[in-house]
């Protein structure tokens, strides 16, 4: 009970710590790849100290809704993160959901977001929620089948025996349905963190802007408080992403010197998977609305081909 | 005991109906009376079904008349316990809701006749869940649906009202002549009319008769339960109805479908064979895509929900089927999965689609308009409503930790474990069911963002909207009641879990909540080895903490450093409600993206005097094509008036010819009878 509650703390920590590092590194890395010098990778930390020590302005249309919105988003996207397996294979939270319950988890937060945009009562909410949920809503088939595969392989919805399940074949992810199904979650994985071609973070151009369109009329600390859960629930999902697929690594318990260990490996995975979107982002440009439809269909066709595969081979 | 509990019940719906059209003339006598005794009603059925679920044994009732084809035969085993009691919690908030509810009703309508027709509703839904003679069942079938369409018409001088109910009879009645042929080729077959009677029987047939007599059952229950492509009554009859009655209508007489199915596929048949499964799998799949397909694309607030229950029927059939699946391909444990989350997601759906519609009817009765594009604001003028109806949105679109979540995630736990079941291509379909199933939760978010903050957040957009008050005391609590349900449901999943042993047991022979609940009642799991866990109440719990730990008293501080200001409006001269966005706006990337289905249509016309690019006015016309309507039962409609048509020719309309024809079909029917 105690070494639970001692897991939980240590992997909040590790989330609220870790994400805006991510985030900065992200920029980072893909201002240089512009060959620009880029604001350093501590920036993120920066803002957020800056917005929680600013006052606020919100709007006269908007109701308690509004305030209550970042507040959902931040704590549904923490207690998410910490059902997933960071360090440790056994994710600290995996009694209280796993796969299923980060993604209706996420869900929620994007339900009250999208309250939040329209709550304004200003058009560019209103269009960043529908633009939110419309491509949600398609990246969502996607993302279950390919769950569905790395689940079967399982047997489990649960994160940690997943994960547990695929500790001991470091090279399984040579298989063709678990590639299939990397390929098609890392499509979801860009869509549903609003990254290009699907959405510009740095963007607050109207017709383009999706997520910052949606929290436009936030100010001060409620703003860092979205933008600090947004980074969350990109680590959150990165780190799915390669516990799943690529566990090397991954300690099978939390104590002792494993931790450290499993931090270890944790890092430079994520810092290869933060270069393969840099990269991404450097040489695609933004997508127009109406095509991100035709890229979530690709990922569904690979999940499927991930199903038929498992099938198969 | 329970007997009497239950029959006292029946009683004060009776008396109830009688008493308020007594009372016709004084009409807020009758309204006390018709709610009261609905409500008195409710509580005993509440308490004699509760109890009867965990009688151990099933509590047959007969009523010592009728004769051996006709039995007033009552029988409350687990499965007709489960709905009774579905059907009661239901009732009693929408009769507490109809207290406040149909006081605008006094002075200009008859509320003597519509107690009648509610408590007379009431009363046949408890018989059709608890009837076990074949002709008592269809009986009270009918006493339902005709009660039903009383009350769909009951505003009877709109034309949309009329042609709603004609619809829904008619429809309704096709599916009545199925089950009648179901039920006669069943009793024919096995010599009785007593559902104990019938209990397996259905699996000693030929293969040949137990597949048309499934797809009779199945076509006849699924007209009521609204599966597609029967269901196009639904979105018609379902929003026209005063709002309490559709409340009714979407959460509880729609599950008589549901009833018939689960009493039909579990009880009457025994191992299925894998197409029958497969068939309503696909079939719910569809109807759960389509129904939230048409509803993101209603502006029409009781539209959209009446096509969400479409979507949530399909959920519910798509554990059906995957029961049927598992049963033949001989996994009981799993087959008790799905019947749970199918059940499951049958008491959830009342409530939350009960406490929706009341909630829509507040709003209605506030606005005096249905078009959600009319309202706005109204968080601010109606508080409580609000409220409940976000916690609804919230259940509906499966968020934890509310009720919906719950049985999605079940559903979802079936689906996954299916296939492991099987080495043939059939387990695709279990994946695919199960990813569809995701799109269709997550259109589901996308429709319930729309009907909660385009009505309730923001600026008003109409003079109603703005100046809209909340509803009377009772109508609150009854929303109140189902909210609170929505919440207890959803965080109390491993205490509830329970009231399914009886029914596993009774029609699978498997009790499945013991492997389903861990951790000392902490968390749920799906029973099968190393499965996932999920904890809504300890989801709840943290939030909670957070909230208390942080939320608040950071929320406190923050808000002496807040000031108020207006929204951000590109520098034009203030923020109007026609800034806003729209409900139809709201939805046009999804109608743009499923146009194939869609079909839209629409029509700009612009108004100017100097120049096109200045105009005065603009006209604006947007119509999605109502797919089914045209291309299946349009043709469908012409075809039989066409017959119609030329059947005319031997109505000629002399008695002396009409008593030809009698005479004729009494030789014919003799003869018949004599050659048998």
């Amino acid at each position: 009970m105690i070494e639970r509650l001692i897991e939980n703390v240590a992997q909040l920590i590790l989330l609220l710590a870790l994400a805006p590092l991510v985030t900065g590194v992200i920029r980072t890395l893909k201002a240089r790849f512009q060959t620009r010098r880029g604001p350093g990778i501590f920036q993120p930390y920066r803002d957020l100290r800056k917005h929680f020590g600013k006052s606020m302005v919100i709007p006269e249309t908007a109701s308690w809704i509004f305030t209550a919105t970042p507040w959902v988003v931040f704590f549904s996207t923490v207690i998410a993160g910490l059902m997933i397996p960071m360090v440790a294979a056994d994710a600290p939270l995996g009694l209280f959901g796993g796969a299923l319950a980060v993604i209706f988890l996420l869900g929620l937060g994007r339900f009250f977001l999208a309250l939040g945009g329209l709550d304004s009562g200003s058009s560019f909410g209103g269009l960043g929620s529908s633009r939110e949920m419309t491509i949600s809503a398609l990246a969502e088939p996607a993302m279950m089948l390919a769950i569905f595969t790395v689940a079967i392989g399982a047997g489990s919805t649960g994160l940690t025996e997943i994960a547990g399940a695929a500790i001991g074949q470091t090279w399984r992810f040579l298989a063709p349905a678990q590639m299939l199904a990397f390929a098609a979650l890392a499509l979801v994985l860009i869509a549903e963190t609003g990254r290009i071609p699907v959405d510009n973070p740095a963007t607050h151009l109207e017709l383009t802007m999706i997520h910052e369109a949606m929290i436009l009329e936030y100010s001060g600390p409620y703003l860092a408080l979205i933008e600090w859960a947004a980074s969350i629930k990109q680590l959150v999902l990165m780190t799915l992403l390669i516990n799943c697929f690529w566990p090397i690594g991954l300690q099978p318990a939390w104590f002792g010197f494993g931790a450290l260990k499993g931090i270890a490996w944790l890092l430079p995975k994520l810092f290869l998977l933060v270069c393969a979107i840099v990269l991404l982002e450097t040489v695609n440009a933004k997508m127009r609305l109406f095509r991100v439809p035709e890229l979530l269909a690709v990922a569904f066709t690979l999940g499927a081909l991930a199903l038929v595969s498992t099938f198969l081979f | 005991m329970i007997p009497d509990l239950f029959l006292s019940g029946i009683v004060v719906w009776m008396g109830g109906a009688a008493g308020s059209l007594a009372l016709y003339r004084r009409p807020a006598a009758a309204r006390r009376v018709a709610c009261g005794s609905a409500l008195a009603g409710s509580l005993l059925d509440l308490s004699g079904s509760a109890a009867a679920i965990f009688a151990g044994a099933p509590i047959a009732i007969a009523l010592p008349f009728g004769n051996p084809v006709f039995a007033w035969a009552i029988r409350l085993d687990p499965l007709s316990a489960y709905f009774s009691l579905t059907l009661a919690v239901l009732a009693a908030a929408v009769s507490l809701y109809s207290f406040g509810y149909l006081r605008h009703m006094e002075g200009h309508r008859n509320l003597g006749a519509f107690g009648f027709f509610f408590n007379f509703l009431l009363l046949s839904l408890a018989l059709v869940f608890t009837a076990s003679n074949a002709f008592f069942f269809l009986v009270a079938w009918e006493v339902m649906a005709l009660s039903a369409y009383c009350l769909v018409s009951f505003e009877h001088e709109k034309e949309e009202a009329r042609k709603a109910g004609v619809l829904f009879l008619v429809m309704s009645h096709a599916g009545t002549g199925m089950l009648l042929i179901a039920f006669l080729l069943l009793a024919s077959f096995g010599g009785t009319l007593d559902f104990s009677g019938f209990h397996l029987l259905a699996s000693h047939m030929s293969p040949r008769q137990q597949g048309v007599v499934f797809v009779l059952f199945l076509l006849g229950f699924g007209v009521k339960a609204g599966i597609v492509p029967i269901h196009i009554w639904l979105p018609e009859a379902h929003p026209v109805a005063p709002s309490n009655v559709s409340a009714l209508m979407s959460g509880i007489v729609i599950k008589t479908g549901i009833y018939g199915m689960a009493r039909v596929f579990f009880d009457f048949y025994g191992t299925p064979p894998l197409w029958m499964g497969t068939l309503v799998l696909g079939l719910g799949v569809a109807s759960a895509l389509l129904g939230v397909l048409y509803a993101l694309m209603e502006q029409d607030l009781k539209r959209m929900l009446a096509w969400s229950t479409i979507e949530n029927a399909g959920i519910i059939v798509m554990g059906f089927g995957a029961a049927l699946m598992f049963r033949a391909l001989g996994q009981g444990n799993l087959a008790a999965l799905a019947l749970i989350a199918a059940l499951y997601h049958t008491f959830n759906h009342a409530t939350f689609k009960g406490l929706l519609f009341l909630g829509a009817g507040a709003v209605v009765e506030a606005t005096h308009t249905r078009n959600i594009e009319k309202m706005g604001g109204l968080i601010r003028r109606m508080p409580v409503t609000a409220l409940c109806f976000l916690i609804g949105a919230a259940a509906i679109s499966g968020l934890p930790p509310v009720n919906g979540f719950v049985s999605e995630w079940l559903t979802y736990q079936a689906l996954l474990a299916g296939f492991g079941t099987t080495q043939s291509l059939t387990r695709l379909m279990f994946p695919i069911a199960g990813s569809l199933l995701a799109l269709t939760a997550a259109l589901a978010a996308a429709c319930f963002v729309k009907a909660f903050a385009i009505p309730f957040l923001a600026l008003p957009r109409s003079v109603e909207a703005a100046e809209a008050s909340e509803s009377p005391f009772t109508m609150r609590a009854g929303m109140a009641i189902l909210a609170l349900g929505c919440i207890a449901l959803g965080i109390g999943a491993t205490f509830f879990v329970s009231i399914f042993d009886p029914i596993t047991q009774q029609t699978l022979g498997v009790r499945a909540s013991a492997q389903l609940v861990m951790a000392r009642g902490l968390a749920l799991s799906p029973g099968t080895a190393h499965g996932g866990t999920i904890s809504t109440a300890g989801i709840a719990l943290l939030f909670l903490l957070a909230a208390l730990a942080f939320a608040l008293p950071l929320g406190l501080r923050w808000k002496r450093r807040s000031v108020r200001g207006p929204a951000w409006d590109c520098g034009l001269p203030g923020l109007t409600a026609d800034n806003e966005y729209t409900a139809t706006a709201f939805s046009k990337p999804l109608r743009m993206i499923f146009s194939a289905l869609y079909r839209p249509r629409r029509e700009i016309q612009a108004e100017y005097e100097v120049s096109p690019f200045y105009p005065s006015a603009i006209r604006f016309e947007s119509e999605i094509e109502p797919t089914f309507e045209k291309r299946i039962y349009g043709p469908l409609r012409e075809q039989i008036m066409a017959i119609a048509h030329r059947m005319r020719g031997i109505q000629a309309g002399s008695i002396n010819v009409y008593l030809t024809y009698i005479f004729i079909t009494l030789i014919l029917v003799l003869l018949f009878a004599v050659r048998g």
